[in-house]
């Protein structure tokens, strides 16, 4: 055998972090987002411990306002790979209904994600959860650390991280305090699609391009889901062929139009295209540097 | 056929060519002067990482804020951060991705100013290559020689030298060379070997990724084509093998496996590998992995392995060829680099991990530290901030090592602040010292037990902590003389008998503090094993250092009184008319005052002088020690009870 190539070193890489974790940490949790990069954060995490069951359970943090595809694969994954699967929907957003079209993207992802992640990791008294992020994703994602230290309150002391050298880990913390960590950070866009495709890892439906009902709205395509989506007079849906490039509640997620139906149709478009992936997330367009205010917040 | 078209025309052809391609990841070295945010940018963009949505934000921004006029600035692609420009927040170190047809690339980007050497040492561990810059106007600066010690230091062992800004200097040869020797004159000195040296413009593009016309007399490759076949293979491929063991893998009983990542060399089934520290040895069954077994395993992999036979391991130790082994000791010699505010505390226990080992290290000497601009030796009592000395550490238990220079992973350590849990230094081992060898403890008949039942008794540290005047030793004299009463075996070590004699060389700054603590912890601990019950009253405001001596006794050896008497209470008494002295700025450190005290967070007896008389204080300490069974034949009277 020759050099590890470059997939063969992330996964080595993420696995290698996951142990570290599940040795240092008292109760470890896999935040599950349903998109492609949790998905290969499963897959990972499957591949870690065997011939052993992953040793933590999957925390989905839901906003009730997924595609239906999503909880479909939901379902499907921690059932085949033997994941125990908890789902938490934070209590005071769904009594108050909490929704993206009465109350705007940002109080949306704020009370169902942001608060509801806080409360279930409260609620389970979790010390470390794994989240998919990466470094390429956005500029402020950049210089996150592996392990992210989060205080009692939930908060990112962009000051207080810890200089991480080698692949030493120092995973300590006092009670209370938690730790976000990203197995899959010096991950591309490009490594996680070639991954999924040699690895054949199932992915959300929606990912590929089919006909779909969607409307348009500020120049973004919506897909409407459900009955839950109202319609502006005059409104009506256009049957298109489109297809999602990431995965997020369907009124705050673009469509782009697409006849990529298949693995190699997707990166081949993805490599050719001129526009970059957090292009289709309206929650970035919100502010200016949302995403780093997000996460002082304690978002993901 | 050129990549755009081969991911048009065959893109199953383009996703096999990509799946085998390699990555390396590799450090700029430089401050913005230089030019190295342009540098990176212009990677990003020329290897068409950028995209639409994010060019046209670039050329805005470039005509808004950037320094180019109408032009393209690159540096803002890295530099961006609208929220870190306006919070003052610093990129300590960021990593950015590009990739080519023949490799994927992973830049550790390190813009601080003022915590320069800890980012550049972090950025530095994980790369293979480093990139130096120079700017041609200015030739081999002072930063020029610390980045590239730092660089050496880390154990980078292929360097680029990139002579920036070339269009600025007329694309003249004879600049270029005159750099280029200076810098080998230099690079020399620290040992390296591989510097491959590039005339380049960033702003212009001048051999990044396309050769120019502007330096015909320029015959080597362009820094991108260097990037993209220089030959990193690691040493650790050679080396022989080691797994630090992460993780034991115990679905059910028929099943134990060893997890862990390869650092270096290979391994086979049926392989002979020796469990380190415990020296026994099996032979490897199986590699496991969830797509089959595999045949061999190399540097790098994360893999499960079964052995033959049931022997006892678990995390943290080191399973290794047996031709070829790493040292065991407890006594290194290794350089390290301060990064931590709080300088280091020599004497104070720290926790150090190396692979997926940690145990307590004291640093026990240093030796000198290093001006990283003039790699001067200079002599030091501590290590502060982004400081580098050459330390003696002592370690509670014996680790499995190699020397860094041999291996990474084997050798490259962290230091953790046991209270705050933050990683407070890093370093590299070299060698064992020899004393761990030499010094054996003599197991002898008469031991401590057999002392103290020959009084009767079992030993014990009463150690009373509290401010100056709240009490201690009016207190520990109450309980000693009751203990003689009794016919107790006992010793009084307090301020008085230890401070003018055995510790009179120490002053009170943080780290006299520190070492007087554990002079009277190792007294204590040769008092205790001589069977006596030890009273210590000191004020000894550190929890550490309190937690170092209880750590130094044997479980339940150990009783921590707090003496708990409030500044204002203590300062009224005061009877030695310190905190007067203190006040009028006579004395300096005085806890309380001008220097902290860290209250116990879990004593086993506290004491509120303010609620409890001295008699009711030594009552209750007696009262604990009969509990414990430490007086032997002893019971408390009923009318000795205390009544809080």
């Amino acid at each position: 055998m020759s050099h590890l190539n470059n997939l063969q070193r992330l996964e080595a890489e993420s696995i290698h972090i996951m142990r570290e974790v599940v040795a240092e940490c008292e109760n470890p949790v896999m935040l599950y987002s349903i998109g492609k990069d949790s998905a290969v954060m499963l897959h990972l995490a499957a591949k870690a411990f065997y011939p052993s069951k992953p040793p933590f359970p999957l925390l989905h943090v839901d906003t009730t306002w997924k595609f239906k595809a999503m909880y479909e694969m939901r379902e499907r994954m921690a059932k085949e790979l033997g994941f125990e699967l908890l789902v938490y929907q934070n209590p005071e957003a769904k009594a108050k209904n909490i929704n993206p079209f009465d109350h705007g993207s940002a109080l949306h992802t704020d009370m169902w994600k942001t608060e509801g992640l806080k409360q279930a990791l409260d609620k389970y008294q979790f010390d470390a959860a794994f989240g998919g992020a990466r470094r390429d994703e956005e500029k402020s994602r950049a210089k996150e650390r592996i392990f992210s230290f989060r205080s009692t309150q939930h908060r990112w002391d962009p000051k207080q991280q810890r200089p991480e050298l080698w692949r030493l880990y120092n995973a300590r913390k006092h009670k209370g305090e938690s730790i976000r960590v990203f197995p899959i950070s010096n991950w591309t866009e490009l490594d996680i699609w070639q991954y999924i495709y040699l690895e054949k890892i199932p992915i959300v439906p929606l990912y590929y391009s089919a006909v779909r009902p969607v409307v348009e709205r500020n120049g973004t395509l919506i897909m409407v889901d459900d009955e839950r989506m109202p319609l502006r007079p005059g409104e009506k849906p256009m049957m298109k062929s489109v297809r999602f490039r990431t995965l997020g509640c369907y009124p705050l997620t673009g469509a782009v139009e697409s006849e990529a139906a298949t693995l190699p149709d997707i990166i081949q478009e993805m490599l050719l295209t001129k526009s970059s992936e957090r292009q289709g997330r309206i929650i970035d367009h919100d502010q200016a540097a949302s995403m780093e205010k997000k996460k002082q917040e304690g978002y993901f | 056929m050129d990549v755009s078209n081969l991911i048009e025309k065959d893109i199953l052809k383009y996703l096999e060519v990509h799946q085998n391609k390699g990555l390396l990841r590799f450090i700029t070295c430089g401050s913005v002067d230089d030019g190295k945010s342009t540098l990176i940018g212009r990677l990003l963009y020329d290897s068409k990482m950028i995209f639409e949505d994010q060019l046209a934000a670039l050329e805005s921004d470039s005509k808004k804020v950037g320094t180019q006029g109408q032009e393209i600035d690159f540096a803002l692609l890295v530099d961006g951060l609208a929220a870190e420009r306006e919070q003052g927040i610093t990129i300590d170190v960021a990593y950015r991705f590009f990739s080519t047809d023949k490799r994927k690339f992973i830049v550790a980007d390190t813009p601080g100013h003022e915590q320069y050497t800890r980012n550049m040492v972090t950025g530095a561990s994980t790369a293979d290559l480093a990139v130096i810059l120079i700017d041609a106007r200015k030739g081999v600066l002072v930063q020029t020689r610390r980045h590239s010690f730092l660089v050496s230091l880390i154990g980078i062992k292929h360097i680029v030298l990139a002579v920036n800004k070339m269009d600025l200097v007329g694309y003249s040869q004879d600049v270029f060379d005159k750099i280029v020797a200076d810098y080998r004159a230099f690079a020399k000195q620290i040992g390296f070997e591989n510097v491959l040296a590039i005339p380049i413009s960033g702003l212009k593009g001048d051999n990044i990724t396309t050769e120019t016309d502007a330096m015909p007399w320029y015959t080597g490759p362009t820094l991108m084509q260097h990037l993209e076949t220089v030959k990193v293979d690691d040493v650790a491929d050679q080396a022989p093998f080691r797994m630090w063991v992460q993780w034991v893998n115990r679905p059910d009983l028929d099943f134990r496996g060893f997890s862990g990542t390869i650092g270096s060399g290979s391994i086979r089934p049926g392989d002979k590998v020796r469990v380190l520290p415990s020296g026994k040895e099996s032979h490897v069954v199986r590699i496991v992995t969830q797509d089959g077994d595999l045949a061999e395993a190399i540097a790098g992999q994360s893999i499960t392995i079964t052995l033959q036979n049931e022997i006892d391991i678990s995390r943290g130790d080191v399973l290794s060829t047996p031709v070829s082994l790493p040292a065991v000791a407890d006594q290194l010699n290794a350089t390290l680099v301060w990064m931590n505010e709080e300088h280091l505390l020599p004497g104070r226990p720290y926790l150090m991990k190396i692979g997926a080992k940690t145990v307590s290290a004291t640093i026990t000497e240093i030796k000198h530290k290093v001006n990283v601009n003039t790699l001067e030796k200079l002599a030091a009592t501590t290590l502060e901030l982004n400081e580098i000395g050459s330390v003696n550490l002592a370690l509670d238990h014996p680790i499995p090592f190699d020397p860094y220079e041999e291996n990474r992973d084997g050798g490259g350590f962290i230091f953790i602040d046991r209270l705050t849990n933050t990683t407070v230094g890093a370093g590299m081992i070299h060698t064992a010292l020899r004393r761990a060898e030499n010094i054996h403890w003599q197991a002898v008949d008469v031991n401590k037990t057999a002392r103290a039942a020959l009084k009767r008794q079992k030993a014990c540290v009463l150690w009373f902590t509290g401010l100056s005047g709240a009490g201690k030793s009016t207190i520990a004299n109450l309980v000693e003389k009751q203990l003689y009463a009794l016919g107790r075996h006992t010793y009084l070590l307090d301020g008085d008998n230890v401070r003018h004699g055995l510790n009179r060389d120490l002053g009170f700054a943080d780290t006299d503090r520190v070492e007087n603590i554990r002079r009277v912890g190792e007294v204590s601990k040769l008092m205790v094993d001589a069977g006596l019950i030890v009273l210590v009253s000191f004020i000894s405001p550190f929890r550490a250092e309190r937690r170092m001596a209880r750590e130094l006794m044997a479980d339940g050896e150990f009783l921590e009184i707090f003496v708990d008497t409030p500044v204002g209470e203590a300062e009224k008494r005061d009877r030695k008319g310190l905190y007067k002295k203190a006040r009028a700025g006579e004395i300096e450190n005085f806890t309380g005052i001008t220097s902290p005290y860290e209250r116990p967070e879990n004593p086993e007896i506290t004491i509120e002088t303010t609620k409890q008389s001295a008699e009711i204080a030594a009552a209750i300490i007696l009262r604990a020690l009969e509990e414990r069974g430490m007086l032997m034949g002893y019971r408390v009277a009923e009318d000795t009870t205390p009544t809080a």
